[in-house]
């Protein structure tokens, strides 16, 4: 399901599956996206941000196009426990492989996975980005 | 304390009737910058530029009010401020070469390009920094007189300001001269750079500046005190994702600017990220109240200020003769960032 922000209209609440992932999209050429994320952060349930939150920054690969600071992105990674993944979704192999990681967190974070929980996921992809 | 709440600055900003706007130039988008890497900055960059009060304006006003694009160069290697009339006379040579090869220069036009290689020792921040290296093309065509005045055709400056980072790590027979600004045809530029790069060994890339930097200059240059009657601060936006590229100006009055940049502005001397993002967000929010446009989706390309102006494609240009060193500082630690 996609949003441009939150919250999600509430008239469809009962018709909506249970939500297991919830992936913020910031593009790094528009302020205006992490101004957005920041208000729609206010709108999710605490017990989200246990892994099943993950920030997805496009656009990294044309840097000098960047509107927004890293240490704002990294900041928001470490205030709300939630992985940041950078991609570039302008190009299709890394769309392709954008979409295969989210795919295999969403499993994650539904449960699919046995042995794997989505903290203990996230946890891990917190820890490595930091390496 | 935090600092001021957008809130109470946004009144700053209401109360003044005088701040110009003008919206929707239509015009031919602009190119954009190649992609260079920029590393993540601290929060804390390289101070405002300083009004440097013993600065001599006659030297330096060759220098303002000229567009120069922006190079960065990698460190020089074996080259000698002793031996500048021989590299003049060695990129004359090779100029000439490249002519009688066919692919010098401008078609048509048969010039005789004289070369003239001079040190600016007065243009550096420290005195580790390596003096400026000025180089100039001028012409004469050989129809006119043998004593009538030639023509400045080209010219390009490497400099370094304040240049320690790079410097330092650099070995001996390494000269640091990181900036590289040029104002003339680019086939001159093309020439002189392959011989740069032939003789010493380096390498030449465009310097782009992103709008997050775009910004920290205007945040920074709106906060210099200048005499004269400044003229307006000018921001200008590309709008992405539109069938038609278009622009939008956004002029605001100088004092204005700088009322509100100083009810920002914390530490004299010192800026950080926080409080540029708070200036450009007054900013925005004031034209979204007007125009119901989130400039923040858009891509700040270009900035104008009293000081200086400077374009996302690596275009620079200096206004006040005080504050030249200042800019070029800022301008050589990219130029750095961008080579490590």
């Amino acid at each position: 399901h996609l949003a441009t922000s939150l919250p999600l209209p509430p008239e469809r609440d009962h018709l909506r599956p249970r939500i297991d992932l919830v992936a913020f999209m910031i593009d790094i050429k528009s302020k205006y996206s992490l101004k957005n994320v920041e208000a729609s952060l206010a709108y999710v349930d605490d017990s989200f941000f246990l892994g099943k939150v993950c920030f997805l920054v496009t656009g990294v690969g044309r840097v000098n196009y960047c509107s927004i600071e890293m240490n704002a992105i990294r900041n928001l990674g470490e205030v709300y426990c939630s992985p940041v993944l950078f991609c570039e979704l302008e190009v299709e192999r890394s769309q392709v492989a954008t979409a295969q990681r989210l795919l295999r967190t969403l499993e994650i974070c539904a449960g699919h996975v046995p042995g794997v929980s989505a903290l203990s996921f996230s946890s891990l992809m917190r820890n490595c980005a930091d390496d | 304390e935090a600092a001021p709440g957008p809130a109470s600055v946004m009144e700053s900003v209401e109360g003044v009737a005088r701040t110009l706007l003008s919206f929707g130039r239509l015009s031919r988008g602009l190119p954009f910058g190649r992609a260079h890497g920029l590393s993540s900055r601290d929060p804390l960059l390289p101070l405002a530029p300083r009004s440097q009060e013993n600065a001599d304006p006659q030297r330096t006003a060759f220098l303002l009010r000229k567009q120069w694009t922006l190079y960065s160069v990698t460190p020089l290697y074996r080259f000698s401020n002793a031996h500048l009339r021989d590299y003049a006379r060695l990129l004359s040579a090779f100029i000439a070469a490249e002519k009688q090869k066919g692919l010098a220069v401008e078609v048509g036009v048969e010039l005789d390009i004289k070369v003239a290689v001079s040190s600016l020792p007065y243009l550096k921040g420290s005195d580790q920094d390596q003096a400026a290296i000025l180089v100039q093309l001028s012409s004469r065509s050989p129809a006119s007189p043998k004593n009538s005045e030639e023509k400045l055709i080209w010219s390009g400056w490497f400099c370094c300001v304040s240049g320690d980072d790079l410097s330092k790590n650099v070995p001996e027979d390494f000269t640091c001269l990181p900036l590289f600004l040029v104002n003339g045809a680019e086939c001159y530029t093309s020439i002189v750079g392959s011989w740069f790069q032939k003789t010493f060994d380096c390498s030449f890339r465009r310097l782009a500046i992103s709008p997050l930097i775009l910004s920290w200059m205007a945040a920074m240059w709106t906060g210099c005190k200048v005499d004269k009657t400044a003229s307006a601060m000018e921001l200008v936006f590309s709008v992405p994702c539109l069938p038609q590229p278009l622009d939008i100006s956004y002029a605001i009055h100088p004092e204005d600017a700088k009322a509100l940049w100083d009810t920002v502005q914390k530490t004299p001397g010192e800026i950080i990220q926080e409080e540029v993002d708070v200036f450009m967000d007054c900013l925005y929010s004031h034209f979204h109240r007007h125009f119901r446009i989130h400039l923040s989706a858009t891509k700040l390309v270009k900035v104008s200020t009293a000081i200086a102006s400077a374009h996302c494609d690596g275009i620079i240009k200096f206004l006040q003769s005080q504050y030249l060193t200042g800019v070029l500082m800022l301008l050589t630690e990219l130029a750095i960032s961008q080579i490590e």
